[in-house]
This record gives structure tokens, C-alpha cells and sequence, in this order.
């Protein structure tokens, strides 16, 4: 008995998610009387740091050709190891990776799952975990009844917490099957936060009249950190590329901190940023919907205010 | 070519979502229900379009009660050729997904498209269990997609980017924005989808791993404070000092 964590890497390094995912593992091995163990897939540079996040052993299945993602195999690479050690939950990151695999894991082991949970499961009589439904609209609690449990986490739920200690990684004996899939393109976009992870998102909607005003947006971005979405129409009339459209029909995300600027904040485009820790709206009208789901808000002229914002920001970062 | 598009309900996007009074099913009454806007835009109008483009046939699945006709026959009229109905209200992904497996066997499909999650309950699961029961490849977060013979060039998304692969037929598919630009019935279409058969099938027996027990809504949001225009130095401050994100 155990919780094992599968620990994503993109391109050998590991990623803040998979510290998350580790923590939030150890949390629930804590819930279930056990220990964590970790998994990395492929090669890992330091896979051994995931002690200190919380995984009393850390195990390496370092064969090459699993350095390219493949649904098939990695979902067989890891039923073995969670066969081998006896696992009872099997956590994933609720990434585009680990929601390619909950459900396939979950055919596999014949296991109950809880894709996109928040909350850590209890387990009095029954093993229950929380996740949102109706894209954020409503919270559902999850029971699992089978002996073996699959669950992602969602990202940006838990932060990784310093539990342990570096432990050194083990190698993992695993048949490693034929792929079916070849891998011939990756593109990744450069020197920008992948929205997903981000923990800052600065957002623009039509209010911005043409793609040709962004800069604004792009300024702001950049003295913050953050990565820039939009809304869907932006998107649609390509002011701006598909990837950064958010909402219930695009990417779904929970930053820290959203600042929507000039959108009007449409049901499902709320449905796709309202798990948002804080969330700022600069708006020139005051009846915008937006407002409602706001912390923050600024009922002015974008074009006026948010060069403000920016010496604001610029200020505040140089002092501190 | 033999494709089978798995579509499910949802509620409209506008839906105000509630509860029965002990929260443990959603309140269906005054519900419009659509078809999952990732089955009908993307993972159906493409299916179609590879028919039309080198002939087959394109098959709906649907598991579910008899008031889900309404969305399969949209399907039909969008374009589909035939659909089947499995007769039962789900209540798992698993169940669904070994629902469609066993139907997806016995007809030798060379794809099986689903859109990459339904809105209602948020799971992006189905496609890769059906996946995994057929032993085949799972494709998920498809925005592109070309077919040369049997094999597949295919976009997905993935964190922060896109990555290109090459899969051959038999594969499961998850369709996400961009795969295809979506289709309104026309006329033509919505009468000849009334003659198009419903076949209704029983399910496979299949025991529930996982269930929803309960439902809640979020916690309120407090009320928005509103900053003075002339003042951002003020809200910078309370970013920093009072929310504590930057
Ligand atoms: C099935 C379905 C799915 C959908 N999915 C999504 C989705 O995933 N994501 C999404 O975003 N939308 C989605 N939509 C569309 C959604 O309903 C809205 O139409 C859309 O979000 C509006 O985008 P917007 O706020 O940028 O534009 P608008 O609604 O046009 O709002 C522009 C806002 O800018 C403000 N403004 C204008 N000029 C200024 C200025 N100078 N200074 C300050 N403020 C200004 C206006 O007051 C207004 O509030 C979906 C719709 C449907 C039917």
C-alpha cells in the first residue's frame, strides 16, 4: 500500500506542478497511513529533489525512447510500477499530460478516478475528494469505491511545501512496450510563462478596439511576469493567437492574480478564469457583469488608465 | 472509412446551475440542454468532413435516456449518417467509456473522435479509457489533423505549446478548438435527419467505481472594491499588502 505520484518533466527539467503534485501526495499518503513514492519518466535532471517535497522514495524509469510523450506507454509504464509497489491512489497533474492519462490509468488499473481535484480526500468509511463541475460553477464530491484510486490535481490548488528531504533516486525495472505514436514537432513558446502555470495573467477582451493596441497589455505583461490571455472573440477575429483564449470553451486557469481589461465578462468567459485568487477589472462601463465576479475593479477608460497601472507597477517593482 | 463520434448533453452554457434539496443531483427543471459544444464543433463537423472527403460512414454514439434524442438527432441533421443510444442515465466516465468500447468492437472503426472534455463534468476522461479498453492510441487536445492512407499527422496542444505526431488508424481522438469550424443544420439536413434511424441498445453490465455523493456552490465572492482611476499607485499597494499576489 502506497500513493504513487507521477512526476511530469518537460524537456529533463521538473516542474513546479510536480512539486505540487508530490506535496499534495504526501498529504494523502498522511490521510491513508502511508508513504509516497515518486515516479519520474524518461530523463530527469535531480529527480531526487522530490524528497524534499515530500516522497520518501523516489523511482526512475529513465528509458530513453520515454522522453517523447505516448499516452499508450506511459499509461503502461506506470500500472506496472503502481502493480509492483502496491499502490492504493495514483496521483497525476491535472495537466494536459496528466489529463491525457487519468482516464486511460484509470481504464487500466480498473480504478475509480477524480480528474481536476482541489481538495485533499478524506477517508472515513468512505474515500471522498472534491473537484469543480459545470467549469467552475459548482464543487462535486467524488467517492471511489474500487480498491485502486486515480486522481489529477488540479494545478495551482496546492503549493509545494518543504517536507523532507533530497533523497537519492532509485531505477525502476519496467517493460517499456513499442510506441505507436511518433513525436515529430515540439513548440513550445518561447520566453513567455505557458498560460496553464501561470501565476500572474494579464487579459484583454474587444475593449481594446484592434490588435494594433496591445502593447499595453504586452508592457504590463512584462513588468509582471505574467502571460497574456483573451477573450474568445479576440481570439476568433485573430487579434490574438488561439492558445491564449480563456474561458469555457478555451484554457481554464487559476492564477493568482487576473486583471481582465476591457472584457466584459460573459458567463463563459467567467467560467474559465472564476477559480482565480484575485481577479481585477478595468472596465468603462459600470454595469459590465464583470465587475460582480471582481475583487478588484476600475470603472475607466482603459486607454487612460492602464499606462497608469504600468508606472504603478514599474514603481512599485524598482522599490521593491 | 467507418468513424464513430461520441456526443453527450450538457447544460447551456448559461444555465444557472442548482441542486435538489439534499445537493446530491442537479437540478434538471427549466435546463436547456445542447449537445457538448467539443463533440458537436469540433470532433463531429471533423468526422464529417473526412467522410466527405474520402467516403465512410459517420457513426453517433451516445450514452443515455431517451430525452438525449433530441441532441442525436442535431447530429444527424448536422451531417451523421446513423447513431446508436445506449438506454441508461450513466452515472461514471467508466461506465460510459466501457459502454462505447464494447459498441466500438464489434464495429471495427478506424477512428473514434470525442470533443476534449464536456463542460458539465469537467473530466477529459472518456476518449482515453475507451482508448485503453480498445488497446489503441489516444490522441487528446486534437487542433489539427490531416489523413494520408491510414495514417494521421496531428496538432495537440500541450503545456504552453503544440506538438506535432504521426499515428496509424485504428486511434481514439479528443477534439479541442480548431479542429474544424462549426456547422448549422440546414434545412436539408434536419428534414432527412428525422428518417435516419435511433438504434437503442442495452447496456453492458458494468459496476460503478466512482459516483458523485454531493454538490455545493463555491463560496460567495466578496464585494468588489472599487479604486479611484487617478489612483493605481492604491491599488498596486493593495495587491502587494491586502491580496498578497505581487
Ligand atoms: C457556447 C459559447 C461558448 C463561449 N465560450 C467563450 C469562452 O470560452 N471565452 C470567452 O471569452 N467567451 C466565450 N464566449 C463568448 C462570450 O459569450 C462573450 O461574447 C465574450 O466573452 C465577449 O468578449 P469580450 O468581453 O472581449 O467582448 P465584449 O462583450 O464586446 O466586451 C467588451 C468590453 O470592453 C469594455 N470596453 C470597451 N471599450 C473600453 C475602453 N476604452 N475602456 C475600458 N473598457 C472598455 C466594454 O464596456 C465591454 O464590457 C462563448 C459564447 C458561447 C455562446
Amino acid at each position: 500500500m502506497s500513493v504513487l505520484v507521477f512526476a511530469e518533466s518537460t524537456g529533463g527539467a521538473l516542474k513546479k506542478a510536480a512539486f505540487e503534485a508530490v506535496t499534495y501526495g504526501y498529504k494523502t499518503a498522511q490521510v491513508l497511513g502511508t508513504d509516497c513514492v515518486a515516479l519520474t519518466l524518461g530523463e530527469v535532471e535531480n529527480p531526487g529533489q522530490l524528497g524534499t517535497y515530500g516522497a520518501s522514495k523516489v523511482l526512475t524509469a529513465s528509458d530513453l525512447t520515454l522522453n517523447d510523450f505516448d499516452g499508450q506507454v506511459y499509461t503502461d509504464v506506470i500500472g506496472q510500477v503502481a502493480e509492483q509497489i502496491g499502490a492504493t491512489v495514483v496521483i497525476l497533474m491535472h495537466s494536459s499530460t496528466g489529463k491525457s492519462l487519468v482516464g486511460r490509468l484509470s481504464a487500466r488499473l480498473n480504478a475509480g478516478s477524480a480528474p481536476g481535484v482541489n481538495t485533499l480526500p478524506t477517508n472515513d468509511g468512505a474515500f471522498r475528494v472534491k473537484k469543480n463541475v459545470f467549469s467552475g460553477k459548482a464543487i462535486a464530491q467524488v467517492e471511489i469505491s474500487s480498491p485502486v484510486k486515480v486522481l489529477s490535481v488540479m494545478g495551482n490548488s496546492f503549493q509545494p511545501e518543504t517536507v523532507g528531504a533530497e533523497v537519492s533516486a532509485e531505477g525502476v525495472s519496467v517493460n517499456v512496450p513499442a510506441r505507436k505514436v511518433t513525436v515529430k514537432e515540439v513548440n513550445r513558446v518561447k520566453g513567455t510563462v505557458p498560460l496553464p502555470e501561470a501565476e500572474l495573467v494579464v487579459s484583454a477582451g474587444r475593449g481594446m478596439k484592434g490588435p494594433e493596441n496591445w502593447a499595453i497589455i504586452e508592457e504590463m505583461a512584462e513588468i509582471l511576469g505574467a502571460a497574456t490571455a483573451c477573450s474568445r472573440p479576440v481570439a476568433d477575429t485573430h487579434w490574438r493567437p488561439h492558445h491564449e483564449h480563456v474561458g469555457q470553451t478555451g484554457v481554464a486557469i487559476r492564477p493568482n492574480l487576473y486583471f481582465a481589461i476591457g472584457i466584459s465578462g460573459a458567463i463563459q468567459h467567467l467560467a474559465g478564469v472564476n477559480n482565480s485568487k484575485v481577479i481585477v477589472v478595468i472596465n468603462k462601463d459600470p454595469e459590465a457583469p464583470f465587475f460582480k465576479a471582481a475583487d478588484y475593479g476600475i470603472c475607466a477608460d482603459l486607454f487612460d488608465v492602464v499606462p497608469k497601472l504600468n508606472q504603478a507597477l514599474k514603481d512599485f517593482y524598482s522599490n521593491n | 472509412m467507418k468513424l464513430l463520434v461520441c456526443v453527450s448533453k450538457t447544460p447551456d452554457t448559461t444555465a444557472k446551475i442548482s441542486f435538489n434539496a439534499d445537493h446530491s443531483e442537479f437540478n434538471e427543471e427549466g435546463i436547456q440542454f445542447i449537445m457538448n459544444p467539443y463533440d458537436e464543433w469540433y470532433a463531429l463537423v471533423r468526422a464529417i468532413e473526412l467522410k466527405e472527403a474520402a467516403g465512410g460512414t459517420v457513426t453517433l454514439i451516445n450514452i443515455g435516456p431517451a430525452s438525449n434524442d433530441q441532441i442525436i438527432r442535431k447530429g444527424l441533421a448536422i451531417g451523421a449518417d446513423d447513431a446508436v443510444r445506449i438506454d441508461c442515465q450513466p452515472k461514471s466516465s467508466l461506465f460510459v467509456a466501457k459502454q462505447i468500447a464494447e459498441f466500438a468492437k464489434e464495429g471495427g472503426y478506424d477512428m473514434v473522435f470525442c470533443g476534449k472534455e464536456t463542460i458539465d463534468y469537467n473530466g477529459s476522461e472518456v476518449g482515453g479509457m475507451v482508448a485503453e479498453y480498445l488497446g489503441q492510441p489516444f490522441i487528446s487536445y486534437a487542433t489539427e489533423m490531416t489523413l494520408d492512407g491510414t495514417t494521421a499527422t496531428i496538432k495537440r496542444d500541450i503545456e504552453g505549446g503544440k506538438e506535432t505526431i504521426e499515428v496509424a488508424t485504428p486511434f481514439v481522438l479528443s477534439a479541442a478548438k480548431g479542429l474544424a469550424e462549426q456547422r448549422i443544420p440546414n434545412m436539408r439536413g434536419i428534414m432527412q435527419a428525422r428518417r435516419k434511424q435511433i438504434d437503442v441498445r442495452q447496456p453492458v453490465a458494468f459496476d460503478d467505481l466512482s459516483t458523485v455523493v454531493s454538490y455545493e456552490m463555491p463560496p460567495a465572492k466578496a464585494e468588489c472594491k472599487m479604486i479611484d482611476p487617478d489612483n493605481m499607485t492604491e491599488l498596486v499597494r493593495l495587491l502587494h499588502e491586502e491580496a498578497k499576489v505581487i
